[in-house]
C-alpha cells in the first residue's frame, strides 16, 4: 500500500515483514528511527516471534547477530558511521563465518572531525569486509532491497549490507509502497541454515584455519560473491514479477544511448544527477548516467558494457581514499582497463555538504568542454584551505585545523562569497 | 537437603576420594558416561589447568542439562589448542567468533534458542582472563546487565598466555610476565592494579556468581550444576594454573591451585543476587610463600636477593581476603591444630 512515510519507518516495517527472529541494535544517528520502530513493533507484539535486544555497543550488536545467525535465527541489525567502525572486527567475522545477517547502513561521514551527516565513507571502510553491499537510490528501493537482501543472503550464506543515505533517505518522508505479509512470505522462504549449532549434530564453527586451507576458504567466499552477481538480477526479476517494480539489480542506466559522457554514482545523489543531466541534454550535451546498485560484488561486466561507448566517464563519489582519490573510480577503471576513455573523479557531498543541481551542471559543462580535472572536489572552498595552509606554515602551534576552518568560515560568512557576487 | 561435610583426612591427603563415596556422590569426571565435551588429542601444554577446567565444567554442565549445552568460546589458548582442523576436540556444538565478543555472541545464541522454542538448550560461554576482564569486559558487563540466560566461565590463568605470557588485568602483583619484567625497585607487576571480576559480577546483582579452582573437582562441579539450575546471567571464575606462564612444574597444577585457595590468595565462594551465600573455608592455612615459591614468575622474590618485603605485601592481600570473606573460621583453626 502506498503511504507517505519516513524512510526509516518504511525500512522498519519492511524488515518486520521479513520475519526477523533476532534484532539487536545500538543507537547511532541517523539509524535510530529504524531500530526504534522495529523495537516498538516487537514490544507491542505486532512483530511476533522476534527477540529485540538493546546492546551496549555496535560491537555487541554484530556479535549478537553472529550468535543468533549461527543458531539458525534470521538476524538483523542497523548502524552507521562510527558504529560500523566499532563493529568492524565482527563485520569481517560474520562474513568469514558465512552467516547471512542483513544490516542497514544509514550512510554517514566518519570523524574526526565528528560529523553526523551523510557521505559514503563508512560503507567504503567496510568495502573489503566480505559483505554484499547494495546501495539504494530512493526510499522505495531501500525498502525493496531489504526483502531481496534477506533472500540473497540466505541463498548464498553471505551477509548483506543495505546502504541508504543518512538523513537524505532515512529521514525523508515520501511515498513508499509497503508490501503485504503474503507477498513477502511468497518471496522469502523461511531461513534454512547451512551450518547451525545443534545438540543433535554437534559441529565446531569458527575453528582455527592455518595456511593449509585459509586461501581456499577465502577463495570460496570470492566465488560466493561471484555467484551473487549471477543471482542478484534473477532475484530482482522475481521481485519485479511480484511487485511490478524495478528495484535492485546490478546497475541502473539512464539516458546512456549515444551518450559521450556518462556519470557513475551510488545512492540518492543519482536523482539530482538525473535532473542535471536532463537539463544538459536539453542544451544538446550527450550525457547519461549509470547508478551502481550492487557495489560489492562489483558488477564489472555490466559496468563495462554500459560504459563501452562513452568518451568520458565521470565518477561522482561521496568518499575518497585520502592521498589517492576515488574508490569507486578505481573499480570503474579496473573494469575498463583495456578500453580507451577518459576517467574523471569528482568528490562531492562529504560530511553532508549539499550536492546542488547547479554545481552538478557546472561540473557537467566542464566535462563536456573537456575541462574537468582528473580529480575534482566539488564546491571546495579553496581560499579557506589556502588560508589554513598559510597559518600552518607561519606558526608551529597552529592549533586544530578543523576549528581553524570553522572560525575561518564564520568570519568569511560576513563578507560576500564568490557565489553571491 | 542438608549437606554432610566429608573430610578425607584418613587418606592422608586432600584427594577427592571418590571410592569412599556412594556412586551418586562421585564426580562427573569419574563417571563412565561423562561426555568428554573437550576430547583428548588437543594441543594444550602438559599440565594445562585450562584444559582441565574446561572439561570439568562442561562435562558437569552436560550432565546437569542432560546433554543440552551449546558452547561459545572467546579467542585464546582454549580455542587455539582445541580446534586446528581437522582435529576439533569439541564433542558439543561449539562456536568461536572473536576475542572480545564471546558474551555477546552467547547472548545471540540464547536469544535464537528462545525464539526457536529451544530454551531447554543452555548456553555456556567461556574465555580466558584476557577475554573476560580486559577485551571482553564491556560485552560481559552488558550481558550481565541484561541478565541474559548465559553461564559465562572465565578460566583465569592470570595473563595472556597464548600470545606469550603478557600482563592482563588479572595478573597479580609482583608476577613476572613478558610485559612486567622482574627488574627495578618494584619487580614484576605493580601493586594496586587489576580487576576483581567476581566482585564486579556481583555488583551487577546477577543471580549467581561463584569462584572455584581445578583443585577441588567436587566443588567446581557442584557450582556448575547449581549454575545450570538458575536462569539468567551467571558467572563462574575458575583459577587454572598455567605451567608455561607461571613457570611451574606440569605435575604441580592441582597442587598450586590448592595452595592458591589455602593461602587465601584466591577466595573460593559463591554468591546469589549480589550476596555471598557460601565460602569454602581454608582447611589448612599456608603462608603465601608456599604458593609463590613453586612458580618461577615469582622467582625474583626468593633466591639470592630475596624480597621478603614484597612477599609480606602479598601476604597482606591474602590476609585481607581471609578477613573479607571469612575464609578461616574457628573450627578450621582448631582442625589446623589437630592435623
Amino acid at each position: 500500500m502506498l503511504r507517505q512515510i519516513e524512510g526509516s519507518r518504511a525500512i522498519a516495517e519492511t524488515v518486520a515483514l521479513c520475519r526477523p527472529e533476532v534484532v539487536c541494535a545500538y543507537p547511532i544517528s541517523p539509524q535510530t528511527h529504524i531500530i526504534e520502530a522495529v523495537g516498538a513493533m516487537v514490544k507491542s507484539g505486532k512483530l511476533a516471534g522476534c527477540e529485540f535486544i538493546n546492546v551496549e555497543s555496535e560491537f555487541a550488536a554484530m556479535s549478537v547477530a553472529i550468535g543468533a545467525s549461527a543458531t539458525g535465527a534470521r538476524a538483523y541489525t542497523a548502524t552507521a558511521s562510527q558504529g560500523l567502525l566499532f563493529m568492524l572486527e565482527a563485520v569481517f567475522n560474520a562474513s568469514g563465518l558465512g552467516l547471512p545477517i542483513v544490516m542497514t547502513l544509514a550512510n554517514r561521514a566518519i570523524g574526526a572531525p565528528i560529523n553526523i551527516w551523510n557521505d559514503h565513507s563508512d560503507a567504503m571502510a567496510a568495502r573489503d569486509a566480505g559483505w554484499i553491499q547494495l546501495f539504494a537510490e530512493t526510499n522505495q528501493e531501500a525498502a525493496d532491497l531489504h526483502v531481496q537482501a534477506f533472500r540473497l543472503a540466505e541463498e548464498l550464506s553471505v551477509p548483506v549490507m543495505v546502504c541508504m543515505d543518512g538523513f537524505i533517505l532515512t529521514h525523508a518522508v515520501e511515498g513508499v509502497d509497503i508490501l503485504d505479509q503474503e507477498s513477502v512470505d511468497s518471496f522469502l522462504p523461511p531461513y534454512e541454515p547451512r551450518q547451525v549449532l545443534d545438540i543433535d549434530e554437534p559441529v565446531s564453527i569458527g575453528a582455527m584455519v592455518g595456511p593449509e586451507a585459509f586461501e581456499e576458504v577465502r577463495y570460496l567466499a570470492h566465488l560466493r560473491q561471484l555467484d551473487a552477481l549471477e543471482r542478484i538480477p534473477g532475484i530482482a526479476q522475481d521481485f519485479k514479477e511480484l511487485t511490478g517494480r524495478d528495484s535492485g539489480g546490478l546497475i541502473r542506466t539512464y539516458r546512456i544511448d549515444g551518450a559521450e559522457i556518462i556519470v557513475v554514482a551510488l545512492g540518492s545523489v543519482l536523482g539530482t544527477i538525473k535532473d542535471a543531466v536532463d537539463n544538459r541534454r536539453e542544451l544538446g550535451e550527450r550525457i547519461g548516467v549509470v547508478g551502481i546498485t550492487t557495489f560489492r560484488p562489483f558488477p564489472s561486466e555490466a559496468v563495462r558494457e554500459a560504459l563501452a561507448d562513452a568518451r568520458q566517464v565521470v565518477v561522482l563519489e561521496k568518499s575518497f581514499s585520502t592521498g589517492f582519490g576515488g574508490v569507486l573510480s578505481t573499480d570503474v577503471a579496473m573494469s575498463m582497463r583495456d578500453m580507451d576513455f577518459d576517467l574523471r573523479t569528482v568528490i562531492a557531498g562529504l560530511g553532508g555538504r549539499a550536492i546542488t543541481r547547479r554545481s552538478l551542471e557546472e561540473m557537467l559543462k566542464q566535462a563536456n568542454d573537456d575541462a574537468l580535472e582528473p580529480l575534482t572536489f566539488l564546491d571546495l572552498d579553496q581560499g579557506a584551505v589556502e588560508r589554513e595552509r598559510a597559518r600552518m606554515r607561519s606558526v608551529r602551534r597552529s592549533g586544530p585545523s578543523a576549528e581553524n576552518l570553522l572560525r575561518d568560515r564564520a568570519s568569511s560568512a560576513a563578507a560576500p562569497t564568490r557565489r553571491d557576487v | 537437603m542438608t549437606r554432610q561435610p566429608v573430610h578425607f583426612y584418613q587418606v592422608g591427603s586432600f584427594a577427592v576420594g571418590n571410592r569412599l563415596l556412594s556412586s551418586d556422590d562421585r564426580t562427573v569426571q569419574s563417571q563412565r558416561e561423562r561426555t568428554n565435551s573437550i576430547d583428548s588429542g588437543h594441543r594444550a601444554c602438559q599440565g594445562c589447568g585450562e584444559a582441565l577446567g574446561a572439561r570439568y565444567a562442561l562435562d558437569a554442565a552436560m550432565r546437569a542439562t542432560n546433554g543440552h549445552v551449546v558452547a561459545v568460546n572467546a579467542t585464546g589458548c582454549l580455542e587455539v589448542f582445541s580446534t586446528p582442523y581437522p582435529e576439533t576436540s569439541w564433542r558439543i556444538p561449539w562456536l568461536h567468533s572473536l576475542f572480545g565478543n564471546a558474551p555477546a555472541v552467547a547472548t545471540g545464541v540464547a536469544a535464537a534458542l528462545r525464539v526457536k522454542g529451544k530454551s531447554d538448550v543452555r548456553v555456556v560461554a567461556q574465555a580466558g582472563d584476557g577475554g573476560t576482564v580486559d577485551i571482553g569486559f564491556g560485552a560481559l558487563s552488558g550481558m550481565f546487565e541484561r541478565n541474559d540466560d548465559v553461564l559465562f566461565i572465565c578460566y583465569d590463568n592470570e595473563g595472556y598466555m597464548n600470545t606469550g605470557v603478557q600482563r592482563s588485568a588479572a595478573t597479580p602483583p609482583a608476577a613476572r610476565t613478558a610485559t612486567t619484567d622482574a627488574v627495578g625497585p618494584e619487580p614484576g607487576n605493580v601493586f594496586g592494579t587489576g580487576k576483581d571480576l567476581p566482585r564486579i559480577a556481583m555488583a551487577h546483582d546477577i543471580p549467581y556468581v561463584a569462584t572455584a579452582t581445578v583443585a577441588d573437582l567436587h566443588d567446581l562441579e557442584r557450582k556448575v550444576e547449581r549454575a545450570m539450575e538458575i536462569r539468567g546471567a551467571r558467572y563462574l571464575h575458575v583459577l587454572v594454573p598455567c605451567p608455561l606462564g607461571w613457570g611451574s612444574a606440569s605435575n604441580d597444577t592441582i597442587h598450586i591451585a590448592r595452595l592458591a585457595k589455602e593461602s587465601g590468595l584466591f577466595p573460593v565462594f559463591e554468591a546469589e543476587n549480589g550476596t555471598v551465600t557460601s565460602v569454602s573455608t581454608i582447611r589448612r592455612r599456608v603462608p603465601v610463600e608456599q604458593y609463590l615459591s613453586l612458580q618461577r614468575r615469582y622467582g625474583h622474590l626468593f633466591g639470592k636477593s630475596p624480597r621478603p618485603d614484597i612477599v609480606a605485601r602479598i601476604q597482606a592481600i591474602a590476609d585481607n581476603n581471609i578477613a573479607r570473606y571469612g575464609l578461616v573460621d574457628d573450627a578450621t583453626e582448631s582442625m589446623e591444630v589437630n592435623t
